[in-house]
């Protein structure tokens, strides 16, 4: 059961003269509870697919259908409660003005729930941050913590489908994995579909189960997993990202 | 042969909050080797490679029983005796080359300026031989890019770029501080073999400074793990794996890795006491 | 040095407020036979003006016109400049370009020429003194809430909350605003002491507050004929004005090194 299909995309920025495709004619899809990796080096157009998808970019042509589904150029109000979208910086990714409870309450809000107070609490235990951050602002948390935050408030939607933008890139070993293993369980509890980002890929290797390799705004290969382990890549870009990483 | 002797490096700031350490007690040794300082942010490893340079300034305090340059103590040098062993004898690469490199002059102009604040050359003898130091950290172009600003280069040319400023007066030691985490990976590669390359030809020292355990592993001949201002444990790249103190054991864990999957990994719980635990030193 | 500006301004205020009790005598009461006495005369501390009124009660009084002008200013300025410049920042486009435009050409008008234009047009008077002057105060606030507003428009959580469905007002109004808030306080404060000078200026052209109302600027005007052989008439004044000024200045310096470092952070 297909959950996110994506054919032919294309994204530029600028006009003109001064264009510059970020996407080149990509296609892929991702089937309901799968969690599929885009990996490739800076500049090669994965982040700029997520941003497509969410509505962040306006250049793009092509087909993105969600649940079936297509997606229109100005997105209709339930496309946000399907998918949500995790940023690499937790730096960045919160006001640094709002309190927890101010993000998440103003999320929650703008979904239309009404149990806001319960749900709030629920969202912090789900992704293992206690009552006693609640009330705190960004700058007294964590890089860690924010992400959980930031992921909290991807969630407060109820979202089928999560993009995740290089969500650890930007956090320190033993914090990368405290925030791995708590979207693999938050992936299995709430039965999510996962779109990842990332450079890193043991990261994509780890979470992922099917991956597509980008360069310079293309797909230049699609594989399963397995086949990343077992060294089998069979576009030569791909062969080379994998001996780098190694 | 020793190039460096630390011994017993403590750097403390001073706030409203009451005196944060950054580094504590901590003491190792350079020969003509490859060693790393690794470590998660906060544990002090860049405020070490800083302090060696005294590069800290007010309100931040260094103080140590000693940091030697074969034998001369740099602890006790004025300011302007340190400008004449920054640069010429102990040389620093930092994390991204956006930020060291200087925006408003061309590259031919920096290195140029690099070569002649340490030797009394010529602008003609300096030019040749910044374009011989970039032909060295194989940049094909030299004279084109000599001419280019740092913001028409990529990150890794960006890199190879300081590499050649830092390294053109020849220096004893070079610091790398996070040299390539801001690179994408293929590039990382080009970068430390270059590294690599000048540091075994010219017989430097180099203490490469790092958050990748599995890139020192590989790269160093030695490794040094901090936490919390310390050192925590010391050993040799290749047995690295083999490491014992749970820090180190925890870090190596917690990476996924693709030839090995799993379905969780390992987190890494903290014990007060590794920072509680006096430093281990580093010293040969 | 920040805390003698806010002590100085406490001051002025308490003043203010207390001038009913604290002003020796009433500030419009004329005693011709005790036209223009010296400072440190009996009864009179600070001296008579050319009407033998008090000047220490006139000084007094003359501060609630002072917060009266400073305070209104201080409001609208900075309110509109923060409406216009972060609607024109961030919905952009047609938008930006038209109230950026509108902005340059208040922008361009020299105060105290508009406020002569006004004061021809609607009469003079501490209202119209207002006007004149927030209508030309306001557009730097515009200018800097739109740059500030460019800058966090590309922020992740400006994206993030996008992404939750927010429409530009509520982002505006809640995103937004509490970032741009700092600079302009400390922009306001810095300027006081301009829009003190402006009003005092007005008022010593006779286009602010009318006579005899104890306005400092209007005060000044009327001591500048005996300013060789009374000065104090027009130097105590102006020594108010200064002071008022200058404690602005400190406080907004104060105010700057607190607020700025803070939000220059990543």
């Amino acid at each position: 059961m297909t959950m996110l299909t994506i054919e032919n995309l294309c994204v530029w920025f600028g006009g003109g003269r001064d264009r510059v495709d970020a996407v080149r004619q990509a296609s892929f899809h991702v089937e309901r509870g799968a969690s599929f990796g885009l990996v490739g080096e800076s500049g090669s157009g994965k982040s700029t697919i997520l941003r497509a998808i969410m509505g962040l970019a306006p250049n793009w042509s092509g087909r993105i259908s969600v649940d079936g589904q297509p997606v229109t150029k100005k997105r209709q109000k339930g496309f946000y409660k399907t998918v949500q979208m995790v940023f690499q910086d937790p730096y960045a990714s919160l006001h640094p003005r709002h309190s927890v409870d101010q993000v998440l309450g103003e999320t929650l809000h703008l979904h239309g729930f009404r149990d806001i107070d319960a749900r709030v609490v629920k969202l912090l235990d789900d992704v293992g941050l206690g009552g006693k951050f609640r009330f705190r602002y960004p700058h007294q948390l964590s890089g860690g913590q924010r992400q959980r935050v930031a992921i909290a408030r991807s969630l407060a939607a109820e979202p089928s489908i999560l993009l995740l933008d290089e969500p650890t890139s930007a956090l320190d070993v033993s914090v990368q994995a405290e925030i791995l293993n708590l979207l693999t369980d938050l992936r299995l509890e709430q039965k999510l579909t996962y779109v990842m980002v990332s450079h890193d890929l043991s990261v994509v290797g780890h979470m992922c189960e099917q991956l597509a390799v980008m360069k310079d705004g293309e797909i230049v290969e699609i594989m399963d997993v397995e086949t990343l382990r077992n060294a089998q890549a069979r576009h030569s870009y791909s062969r080379e990202l994998l001996a780098a990483s190694i | 042969m020793t190039l460096l002797d630390v011994e017993n490096l403590w750097v403390k700031f001073p706030s409203r909050q009451g005196v944060f350490e950054a580094v504590r007690g901590v003491s190792f040794t350079l020969g003509r080797e490859r060693l790393a300082i690794v470590g998660e942010s906060g544990s002090g490893k860049s405020m070490t490679g800083r302090a060696i340079l005294q590069l800290i300034r007010p309100p931040g305090i260094v103080t140590a029983d000693q940091v030697s340059l074969e034998g001369v103590n740099l602890m006790q040098k004025t300011e302007r005796e340190m400008r004449d062993v920054r640069g010429k004898r102990v040389s620093m690469v930092m994390q991204d080359p956006k930020f060291s490199l200087n925006p408003v002059m061309t590259i031919g102009q920096q290195i140029i300026e690099a070569y002649r604040l340490h030797n009394k050359a010529n602008k003609s003898i300096a030019y040749e031989k910044a374009l011989s130091m970039l032909e060295a950290v194989s940049i094909r172009d030299p004279k084109r890019v000599m001419r280019a600003y740092p913001h028409e280069m990529s990150g890794g040319m960006g890199q190879r770029i300081m590499i050649a400023m830092m390294l053109i007066p020849s220096p004893e030691i070079l610091i790398a501080d996070e040299p390539t985490s801001a690179l994408d990976v293929s590039v990382q590669r080009q970068v430390l073999s270059i590294i690599d390359t000048l540091v075994t030809d010219r017989g430097m020292g180099l203490i490469f400074i790092s958050h990748d355990l599995n890139l020192v592993a590989d790269f160093c001949d030695r490794v040094l793990i901090m936490y919390s201002g310390r050192i925590v444990e010391v050993c040799d790249a290749k047995n690295l794996h083999e490491a014992k103190h749970p820090y180190t054991r925890g870090l190596l864990n917690s990476l996924p890795r693709l030839n090995a999957p799993r379905k969780k990994l390992d987190v890494l719980s903290r014990d007060p006491a590794w920072s509680e635990a006096p430093s281990v030193s580093g010293r040969v | 040095m920040a805390m003698i500006g806010l002590w100085i301004l406490i001051l002025l205020v308490m003043i203010a407020v207390g001038a009913p009790l604290l002003a020796p005598h009433d500030p419009f009461a004329q005693e011709l036979g005790n036209r223009l006495q010296p400072l440190w005369s009996e009864g009179h501390i600070l001296g008579t003006d050319s009407l033998g009124r008090d000047l220490l009660s006139r000084l007094i009084y003359g501060s609630r016109i002072t917060l009266y002008i400073v305070g209104l200013v201080a409001l609208i300025a900075p309110i509109t400049g923060l409406l216009v410049g972060t609607v024109a920042g961030y919905v952009g486009g047609w938008t930006d370009q038209v109230l950026m435009r509108i902005t340059d050409i208040f922008l361009a008008f020299p105060r105290l020429v508009l406020a002569l234009a006004f004061v021809a047009a609607l009469g003079a008077g501490i209202e119209n003194a207002v006007l004149a002057i927030s209508l030309t105060a306001w557009p730097p606030y515009a200018r800097i809430a739109r740059a500030e507003t460019l800058t966090i428009r590309s922020s992740d959580y400006i994206s993030a909350i996008q992404l939750q469905g927010a429409g530009a007002m509520r982002i505006i109004t809640k995103h937004i605003w509490p970032l741009c808030i700092s600079s302009l306080i400390v922009r306001v404060t810095l300027d006081m002491a301009g829009i003190i000078l402006a009003a005092a200026g007005l008022g010593f052209l006779g286009l602010g507050a009318q006579p005899p109302s104890p306005e400092w600027g209007a005060m000044i005007s009327e001591g500048r004929q005996f300013i060789l052989d009374h000065w104090w008439v027009a130097a105590v004044p102006g020594m108010a004005i200064f002071t008022v000024s200058l404690a602005f200045n400190l406080l907004g310096d104060g105010l700057r090194d607190v607020l700025d470092p803070k939000d220059s952070e990543k």
